[in-house]
């Protein structure tokens, strides 16, 4: 096995910690979160910056994301041009479905919520585009951990933690749903953030394969279940959905 | 009843859609095409009506395939259509005369004006609800007539037709030459009171009510086509934004839509009778329902919304696609005071300053490119203001909520700012095309598919709500900075420009 180049490791780390914030971050707190010098961490961010990778606030001295990894088209994908791209496949899901729709993208080893489409009946319905939920007791959450492997090797480093009794807080178990996850190409959630609330979605690959997002509905287990497993109609249609936002995305028709 | 579809078409500017829903109006099929603009001239924009035409057979066909169903899974057609553009044809060969002068062709422009008189853009208002203007249809038809020999007595004699994009689909599905009250309050032809042509008016533009389509209900069985799509009721014909405001349920005096695309359209029903704008707002028909009374609306119009975006992407660049905007605008908190008022071609709704162009006010060292993407967001929201202030002034009674739908609406940061400082609770509903939904409610309704608007009403379903959550100071000093950066737009243009 060939050896690590560390100060790779470095740069990438910074970036994944640049991305997973809203804010920009100053020297200080880039070397105080990954225990380094500071006059390390400010030499990687300099070559970064030559390379367009990141991007200094001329005021602040705060830095954020480059312009020219935002638009290299790799995994990052703009959480509001997801949106948009997905708006008429999530009303058309919600509307067939008749349950809530939610896609999520991954934001520092959870599910940010970007889009919420309300459950079509009367009830009452507050949007949850912002919100933050665990990877590993969500729909959303595995279907995105499934294509992000690395991700679930920091879990090991945060810990499981149990939300219900059906929460998976043991990491084999979860490694192995996983892999069924990418065999059968949608993820089910059975009551393991929130009791008697059931989920299903599926990854959104853009036109490289590369899953950037997860689309799913939630909703009561009764509605979404026959004795325990989801329902093959609402499988279905979340992954009819799925595919129509990847074909919007640009992903090879599948 | 046996089960079925509705279908409708969207004859819009850009393209030509056709969409096929079911009984609950979710969307089972789709299928769209792009037609060719024509430049002859600068500001003449034309379309090719023999282009469209075929273009719209080709989208039912398609649609239809796409969900393998046949003409007769489909019980009714309606049609919703780009408004004001003006078709003229032969009725014997069924040729158009010339190509069709769209809305957006400013080739009547010394033409309204010399209409205008020395009364003023407003001579026509109170009898036909619209200030005279180059998209309406009526100076446009009688551009044609002075410019191709020997046409008006061909028009008198009703040997050549006039229709809009409505009329022109209709008589080629049908035979039949007609058009519905929403379309034809668009001409500057049609008295209000009686929603019939109007003598006086026709008379001062110089048509021959000969030409003229007939006046009929937005919904209403027209006729049955005849081949490739032979045996199907054509059912109902809107103006795009009418058919929006159908396809959001505003059924109820009171009730408003906006639809927010590249301009924005803000259409508030105001019941059976015309209200007449004091405040520089559009006076025309909401829909008519077959035999039942008429429902006119106020129409309060945005001309640069969405292209205001687009004009960062395409001309700034300092993002790569819309939506990046609203990543950009929340690096930061506020607008950092920077106000943008895009009066690229003038000011519309509710000012009609032509003399106006664009602001960028309040600038100062501190503003950085986040401040000026919310500037450019919050443009949209503020203009927004100024419409609906109109509105509560014209009909009197203030808004209760504001239905939202088009592309902008998937803004999250615009959405919320926009309940912010209208202090109104923002609806965008399941069903997002209200165009093609509300052409085939309205086709639907014509042929007894649903039996009232009340069952229609169980079918709208909010897919998000955005609540007001900004304190009344901060709305009403943003509100009073947004007027006094209006007020710097005013006199720009000068004689010699």
């Amino acid at each position: 096995m060939p050896g690590h180049i560390q100060s790779i490791e470095r740069a990438a780390a910074i970036l994944r910690l640049l991305s997973g914030r809203t804010r920009r971050l100053g020297v200080g707190e880039l070397a105080g979160e990954l225990e380094l010098p500071k006059g390390t961490v400010h030499g990687l961010l300099r070559t970064l910056q030559r390379v367009g990778f990141v991007e200094q606030d001329a005021e602040s001295g705060k830095y954020q994301l480059g312009a020219a990894l935002l638009h290299m088209g790799s995994s990052y994908l703009d959480g509001n041009e997801l949106r948009t791209r997905a708006l008429n496949w999530s009303d058309a899901l919600a509307a067939r479905s008749e349950e809530s729709v939610r896609i999520g993208t991954l934001h520092e080893n959870q599910v940010l919520v970007v889009h919420h489409v309300f459950r079509p009946d009367r009830s009452h319905q507050a949007l949850e585009v912002g919100a933050l939920l665990p990877v590993h007791a969500t729909a959303l959450g595995k279907a995105l951990l499934a294509h992000h492997q690395y991700l679930a090797g920091e879990l090991h480093r945060t810990g499981l933690r149990a939300y219900t009794g059906a929460t998976i807080t043991d990491l084999y178990r979860l490694r192995r749903e996983l892999q069924d996850v990418r065999e059968r190409g949608w993820a089910f959630e059975r009551e393991e953030l929130i009791e008697d609330i059931s989920a299903l979605a599926c990854p959104i690959d853009d036109r490289r394969g590369l899953t950037v997002g997860a689309i799913g509905i939630s909703g009561s287990s009764e509605r979404l279940c026959d004795d325990g497993a989801p329902r093959d109609e609402l499988v279905s249609y979340v992954r009819e959905a799925a595919r129509s936002v990847s074909r919007e995305l640009g992903a090879i028709p599948w | 009843m046996r089960n079925g579809y509705v279908a409708s078409i969207d004859q819009g500017t850009a393209s030509s859609r056709c969409m096929v829903f079911d009984r609950a109006g979710r969307i089972v099929s789709v299928a769209q095409k792009e037609h060719r603009h024509h430049f002859p001239r600068p500001g003449w924009v034309e379309h090719d009506p023999k282009e469209i035409w075929g273009n719209v057979l080709t989208v039912v066909r398609d649609a239809l395939d796409n969900a393998e169903l046949s003409v007769h899974d489909i019980v009714a057609l309606g049609i919703a259509n780009q408004r004001e553009t003006t078709v003229l044809w032969h009725r014997d060969t069924g040729e158009p005369v010339s190509n069709a002068v769209t809305w957006q062709d400013t080739r009547t422009d010394h033409l309204c004006r010399e209409l205008a008189g020395d009364v003023g853009q407003h001579r026509f208002r109170d009898r036909c609800g619209l200030p005279l203007a180059t998209y309406f249809s009526g100076p446009k038809i009688r551009w044609l007539l002075d410019r191709i020999p020997g046409l008006e007595e061909r028009a008198e004699a009703s040997q050549v037709l006039f229709g809009t994009m409505d009329s022109w689909l209709i008589w080629r599905f049908t035979g039949r030459h007609v058009t519905d009250v929403t379309n034809a309050s668009r001409t500057m032809l049609m008295s209000l009171d009686a929603t019939d042509w109007d003598d006086d008016l026709l008379d001062v533009m110089g048509v021959p009510r000969a030409m003229l389509p007939e006046i009929r209900p937005s919904a209403e069985i027209y006729g049955e086509s005849g081949e490739p799509l032979a045996g199907l009721p054509i059912a109902s014909a809107l103006g795009d934004q009418h058919a929006a405001l159908v396809g959001q349920t505003c059924f109820s005096p009171g009730e408003a839509k906006c639809t927010y695309g590249t301009g924005s359209f803000l259409v508030l029903n105001t019941g059976d009778q015309p209200v007449r704008s004091r405040n520089g707002l559009l006076t025309t028909l909401g829909y008519k329902l077959g035999a039942e009374p008429a429902t006119y609306a106020l129409e309060g119009s945005m001309a640069v919304t969405g292209a205001l975006v687009q004009w960062f992407r395409d001309n700034i660049g300092l993002i790569g696609s819309a939506p990046e905007i609203e990543t950009l605008a929340r690096t930061v908190e506020d607008n950092g005071g920077c106000y943008f008022v895009p009066a690229f071609s003038g000011l519309f709704a509710p000012h009609w300053r032509s003399d106006a162009r664009g602001v960028i006010a309040g600038l100062t060292g501190y503003i950085q490119k986040g401040h000026l993407a919310r500037a450019i967001l919050e443009a949209t929201a503020w203009q927004t203001r100024e419409v609906v202030e109109s509105m509560n002034t014209d009909y009197g009674v203030p808004l209760a909520a504001l239905r939202v739908d088009g592309g902008m609406t998937a803004n999250n940061l615009l959405m919320q700012f926009l309940a912010d400082v209208l202090d109104l609770p923002v609806v965008r509903p399941i069903v997002a095309e209200t165009v093609s939904l509300g052409a085939a409610y309205a086709a639907g309704l014509a042929q007894g598919f649903w039996p009232d608007v009340q069952s229609l009403r169980t079918n709208w379903h909010k897919a998000a709500e955005w609540s007001p959550a900004m304190d009344a100071r901060t709305r009403e000093k943003g509100y009073r900075k947004w007027r006094k950066a209006v007020e710097r737009t005013t006199d720009w243009v000068d004689d010699d420009d």
